[in-house]
């Protein structure tokens, strides 16, 4: 700690402490500006222009002779592409997907990998092991595979099949989640804590617990077929699911199927965490002052595992980024009248001897994102974790 | 069950732990009793089951690879082995609270000493914020902590060890409870400090009529302290009596090195430190006598062969050993040649 941060009467709390670190760290800050600017400009910037020029990212001009690819030029700062639309607007078009992707697959790595890995790896034992083995299982399938086959099952004109079956999904979740709370809990109350005495006693827990989880499986069944037999699912199907258009449908799907796959990491690394945590002092103090499991997990441990999970989120941003990127050169994500960065220079890199314009203008602005967050990442990590510090 | 004016009674408890080098019986066969408003210091070398003991009480021990195997816990009537671990942990922070042994680490690094406080409060006696916060100030400043009302959203990195230890106290007590384990709660700190810990403790046990269980290595923390003094080896009482009884006349070999080891300043200066020879015994493969045979002074071809007996001296005082009597007979010599 600096004299100066010493001297002050008012401590400083590890949050502020780390926040000044940060702010020492030049690339960081150059980052944190840079992004700042490019979801400003992402945001607003498509609404402004429009307001400002007329020009809309898929506006193709009527005439013939403007249907080709110009130079940018001072009316189009980042040229044309072939049919005549503006690149520059289309970028600011496409960085809202491609941000969009990187935060919403974030957001879902936060909320399912961290409370995922801190459960596994707070109660440990058994349930952590099968946990994680899920988790090893879902990683072992390549993302690619899973998301070719959801955009081939769900994709295009068989998004009304996913609307529809969305309510039966959902409330066949909720009905799981509560029948499983309901099991663990029957199942605790007749068997208490702690393993079998013997083998007889083992096979009846083993009977019991099979029994009860055959039966939330027909609960769920049940649930699912009630919703689809009162018609509920084709109804929201009709009713939403000729608003949901096309090219939308592949960028949810996109989303969903980035999201699913971006967690796995974020669960291992908060388990890795809650393991070194959990055995501290301080979790059996506030075990022995009467705090609940998930008061301890949520309220002690997963405050003091946030620093790896915060540096691990900004690097989940630009990695998230660059698949959808992938994804979308492929064909497999963002498709036209839709842009994305990664579905722009893919557009560009087959005219690059031509027009380079093309390729360079969405290329320069995402590979500044990407550093930005990656710079962003790398501050943070340093400012959290000060023992990796070099100076 | 309820004996009058008993607060726990500890019967023949057994917690064993499996390791891969076989069953470690941390705790095998402990037998105790608490009265209401008593102080009870148990003190053991490390690995002797002082901790495990007490955590078994608490019923934190760690499951697997630990398991309280046999035995009984009854706190004021209430069996706890036999409560589901929601009655538990009602019991847990309002009627028992712990005490741990280093300050440094027993608080949560990333909450405010306020939230840590409050949080047993609102869990317990389902204080609002408003009150849970005026109520951990009232601790705060009931402990000695100077400036509470500026200190009380401070974080732990900002306190030093005493005053640590000082919050820790505070929480525990936070719900007034009827019983305080106290795990060591001096080891970590300065010598200083120690003494003012211990006389808060002394002081807060008498105004608020709490029973303590001490937990210590250190005799000398004991002896001003507690009322009855329990001394455990290798998972068992060797033994068990009123303070002064145990300090004055010890009817055991083991509980006779212990004192002999404390230093005394008005006496041997110049001498070395006496010290009991050889290392405490892996408990996971005891011999098939007495455990402490290997480094008794006075050990018999019978205490490496036979287990030793709990022989009972007189009404509150009782020895593991094979020679207790003569042990007894021999250290009131000595105490009235002094």
């Amino acid at each position: 700690m600096s004299e100066a941060a010493a001297e002050k009467l008012k401590g400083t709390s590890l949050w502020q402490d780390a926040w000044r670190r940060l702010l020492m760290n030049k690339l960081a800050v150059l980052g944190i500006i840079v992004l700042g600017v490019m979801i400003l400009l992402v945001t607003f910037g498509p609404l402004v222009l429009r307001w400002l020029t007329g020009v809309t990212p898929d506006h193709i001009p009527a005439e013939k002779e403007l249907l080709k690819s110009f130079p940018p030029s001072f009316e189009h700062p980042m040229g044309t592409d072939e049919q005549g639309r503006d690149i520059f607007a289309r970028v600011l078009q496409g960085g809202r997907i491609s941000l969009a992707v990187g935060l919403i697959s974030t957001i879902v790595s936060l909320l399912v990998g961290v409370s995922y890995g801190a459960i596994a790896g707070y109660l440990g034992g058994r349930i952590d092991n099968v946990m994680m083995r899920i988790v090893d299982i879902i990683y072992a399938i390549p993302y690619i595979l899973i998301v070719i086959v959801l955009l081939s099952v769900f994709g295009g004109p068989n998004t009304q099949v996913l609307v529809a079956a969305l309510p039966a999904i959902v409330i066949g979740l909720l009905v799981g989640v509560v029948g499983v709370l309901i099991a663990v809990n029957l199942y605790r109350r007749l068997f208490g804590e702690g393993v079998a005495a013997d083998v007889a006693d083992g096979a009846k827990r083993f009977t019991v617990g099979l029994l009860l989880f055959a039966a939330v499986l027909v609960l769920i069944g049940i649930a699912a077929y009630a919703v689809v037999q009162t018609g509920f699912g084709s109804s929201v199907a009709t009713k939403y699911g000729d608003a949901v258009s096309l090219g939308m449908s592949q960028i949810f799907l996109l989303f969903f199927a980035l999201g699913l796959v971006s967690w796995l990491t974020m669960a291992r690394v908060v388990r890795g965490q809650i393991l070194s945590l959990r055995n501290e002092e301080f979790v059996t103090a506030a075990r022995a002052s009467g705090v609940s499991t998930p008061g301890i997990i949520f309220r002690h441990l997963v405050p003091n595992a946030l620093g790896p999970v915060i540096v691990y989120a900004t690097l989940t941003v630009p990695s998230v980024m660059l698949s959808e990127a992938f994804l979308s050169y492929l064909g497999l994500g963002v498709q036209a009248p839709y842009a994305s960065w990664g579905s722009l220079a893919a557009d560009g890199i087959k005219n690059i001897a031509i027009f380079p314009w093309q390729l360079i203008f969405p290329g320069v602005t995402m590979a500044l994102t990407l550093f930005s967050l990656n710079f962003v990442g790398d501050g943070l990590r340093d400012a959290l974790d000060p023992q990796t510090r070099k100076f | 069950m309820t004996t009058n004016g008993t607060i726990l009674s500890v019967n023949d408890l057994k917690t064993y732990f499996q390791t891969e080098d076989g069953v470690v019986k941390a705790v095998d066969g402990i037998s105790f009793e608490l009265k209401k408003g008593e102080t009870l210091g148990i003190v053991g070398e490390s690995g002797s089951g002082k901790s495990v003991t007490n955590l078994s009480v608490m019923r934190l021990i760690p499951e697997p690879p630990g398991k309280i195997v046999g035995g009984e816990i009854i706190f004021d009537g209430i069996d706890v082995r036999g409560l589901s671990i929601d009655g538990v942990r009602k019991i847990r922070g309002r009627r028992m609270a712990m005490i741990f042994q280093d300050p440094m680490t027993s608080l949560n690094p990333f909450l405010k000493i306020s939230t840590q406080l409050m949080e047993v409060t609102q869990l317990h006696l389902g204080h609002s914020k408003q009150q849970a916060r005026e109520h951990a100030l009232n601790m705060l400043k009931t402990v000695g902590i100077p400036e509470a009302h500026e200190r009380i959203d401070n974080y732990p990195h900002e306190f030093s060890g005493g005053m640590r230890q000082r919050v820790m106290i505070a929480m525990a007590l936070s719900c007034d409870p009827e019983l305080l384990i106290a795990d060591e709660p001096t080891t970590a700190l300065d010598v200083t400090i120690q003494a003012q810990i211990l006389e808060l403790i002394k002081d807060l046990r008498t105004r608020m009529g709490t029973s303590v269980i001490l937990i210590t290595h250190d005799l000398g923390v004991v002896a001003g302290m507690t009322d009855k003094i329990i001394v455990m080896y290798a998972g068992k009482v060797f033994e068990q009596a009123p303070t002064r009884e145990l300090f004055a006349i010890p009817a055991n070999p083991y509980t006779k090195g212990l004192l002999k080891s404390v230093p005394d300043p008005a006496h041997e200066q110049g001498k070395e430190l006496y010290q009991i020879p050889g290392l405490p015994p892996d408990v996971a493969r005891l011999p098939p006598g007495c455990p402490f045979a290997e480094r008794c002074y006075r050990a018999e071809d019978i205490c490496r062969t036979e287990f030793p007996p709990f022989v009972r001296i007189n009404a509150e005082h009782s020895s593991l050993c094979h020679f207790a009597a003569e042990v007894y007979a021999e250290s009131k010599q000595e105490a009235a040649k002094k």
